[in-house]
């Protein structure tokens, strides 16, 4: 990336990031928006809203099958989406990319048409400990429905998963590894390299949930090696309601329709319906256009950014805010593994983290406070709920004081 | 929005210090009240003497105005009969709900809870010891939640 070879990842020019995003000028409660919520959703860059405006302006029709000029365009448009998805996470083939509403959406997608017909009693998934709701209950309905057992590797007081306790539990049995590469609640970036090598040496497939990582880092699911990664647009600055399951081709050759409708047939009569090509089979019905568009234009602007760049400016931010919590009396952070993701989970004596989120959003700093959807993280450290502040391409280390400021707000009024 | 109107000294003190909080012995009744997205959890126990609640009290973990609600609750129902912590339960409904509700005097220290309503996703945790004394008083085996 030439983005970022120009830009040496000392000078990341994140308040020059900022004019790129029109929500971030206003102000919340009297006060500047701070926005440390990217963990939950990014924000839009204009390029982005521009890439969608142009879109519906200009450039909407049905996908596919359409003889008109609009269609056409529309269809080139969103195949288009998908090419760019492609070399954003280096995949060998477009056939490879589906279009989902998000990670939950591709993770459900590959439960249900890769793990339900081909599982059974005797058969094991294995998750870990750390994992997103979205990255249990699917498996959990699996489970359910062909017998098969779930396996949760165990995490350390760190919030690392236990690596060796992770490769014990593998065996001839487990069929599927489906793990999270970033985990949401704690910022814990998992070796996942290691899991796809002891997976595949026991004969395994390995999912990832690339929900929390695809806006931190590089991805390339080749290198990478695992058999399914699942993230969503909208943590990458992209619209909601898209987002992309990979899937090695020969798998999801095998693998039959999840959803049944238009799109995704090639032939339908009463008596027998044959199936559209890759990726299209998993596409039924009419597919989130301007959300793939938006989806590119997020993707193209990431790496306008450069990546490699951003990744150190995250981890510039992220080292300078545990310092600073780390001072405050009465802060513990929650998740302090050796390699993070810029996401800081934490608790303050005497504050319950709902409180926290209130004193803080009054001083117009956004942060999210509960379980986020990781309950057994949370049940692991014996707590109700976390604070969570997490930053992105645009957050500076004002932003960081802002944070630190509001914080001792609250042990003002908490006293 | 002002912080100060939400964090009364008297709701920071019941948070602090709770008032009729631990287990009640020889209870006649009791209910659990949980919102599992926000993480707020109580049982409330109640001692009945012919209609009254001779005794209550409350356990459990959650937010300052979930906590300060319920010591405040047992505080203000304690002695009182059914029919009057039904009435006293829709005044709270009102005071917690209505921004600008006029100020009801007879609430007494209830009142401090009057800055909940300019918080609408607070209110949640303000109602969650009041519906769990609802379950407590009809009995009610299932736990209790405010969230939708």
């Amino acid at each position: 990336m030439a983005t970022s070879l120009a830009a040496p990842p000392g000078n990341f020019d994140a308040e020059r990031v900022r004019r790129d995003f029109p929500i971030l000028e206003q102000q919340v409660n009297g006060r500047p928006l701070v926005y440390l919520d990217n963990a939950a959703s990014g924000q839009r860059p204009l390029a982005v809203l521009r890439a969608v405006e142009h879109y519906e302006t200009h450039t909407h029709a049905n996908v596919h099958r359409g003889v008109h000029a609009l269609s056409q365009a529309a269809t080139d448009a969103f195949e288009g989406a998908r090419e760019r998805a492609r070399r954003f996470i280096n995949a060998r083939s477009t056939r490879e990319i589906v279009f989902v509403r998000g990670t939950t959406e591709g993770i459900n997608l590959v439960a249900q048409s890769f793990g339900r017909p081909r599982l059974g009693r005797g058969d094991e998934i294995l998750i870990s400990a750390l994992e997103h709701h979205a990255n249990i209950v699917p498996w959990q309905m699996v489970c359910e429905q062909t017998g098969c057992t779930l396996k949760v590797a165990p995490i350390n007081r760190r919030g690392e998963v236990e690596l060796e306790a992770l490769f014990e539990l593998l065996n001839s049995r487990t069929r599927l590894v489906a793990v999270a590469h970033v985990s949401n609640a704690l910022g814990t970036v998992v070796p996942v390299e290691r899991i796809v090598q002891a997976a595949h040496s026991c004969g395994a497939l390995v999912l990832l949930d690339g929900a929390q990582a695809v806006a931190h880092s590089p991805i390339d699911v080749r290198a990478l090696g695992c058999d399914f990664y699942a993230f969503s647009g909208h943590k990458l600055y992209g619209p909601t309601g898209i987002g992309v399951l990979y899937g090695r081709e020969e798998l999801l050759e095998e693998m039959p329709p999840w959803q049944g409708g238009g799109e995704m047939i090639r032939t339908v009569s009463f008596e027998r319906t044959t199936y559209n090509d890759l990726p299209w089979k998993f596409e039924a019905g009419t597919p989130n256009i301007s959300g793939a568009v938006g989806l590119a234009a997020a993707m193209d602007y990431l790496e306008s950014l450069g990546l490699e760049a951003l990744a150190a400016h995250e981890q510039r931010l992220l080292a300078q805010a545990t310092a600073a919590l780390e001072r405050l009396p009465g802060i513990e952070i929650i998740g302090t593994a050796a390699h993070k993701a810029a996401v800081l989970s934490f608790t303050m004596r005497g504050c319950h983290p709902h409180d926290l989120g209130t004193v803080l959003d009054s001083q117009g700093v956004a942060i999210r406070t509960g379980h986020h959807c990781a309950m057994p993280v949370m049940t692991f450290f014996d707590i109700p709920a976390t604070a969570r502040a997490s930053f992105g391409c645009y957050n500076t280390e004002a932003d960081v004081a802002a944070l630190v400021a509001a914080l001792e707000k609250a042990r003002e009024v908490f006293g | 929005m002002d912080l100060k109107d939400l964090y009364r000294d008297v709701i920071l003190d019941h948070n602090r210090q709770p008032r009729n909080f631990g287990a009640l012995a020889h209870s006649d009744a009791h209910a659990e009240g949980h919102n599992p997205l926000c993480g707020d959890r109580l049982t409330v126990w109640l001692r009945f003497e012919g209609d009254r609640i001779a005794d209550i009290r409350f356990e459990g973990k959650g937010c300052a105005i979930s906590t300060a609600s319920a010591s405040l609750m047992t505080e203000a129902v304690k002695g009182r009969d059914k029919a009057a912590i039904k009435e006293l339960y829709d005044r709270i409904h009102v005071l917690l709900t209505e921004p600008h509700a006029a100020a009801d005097a007879s609430l007494g220290k209830l009142a401090a809870l009057g800055g909940v309503s300019e918080f609408p996703a607070r209110v949640k945790c303000a109602t969650l010891c009041w519906h769990t004394l609802n379950a407590a008083l009809e009995h009610s085996a299932d736990a209790v939640s405010t969230e939708e």
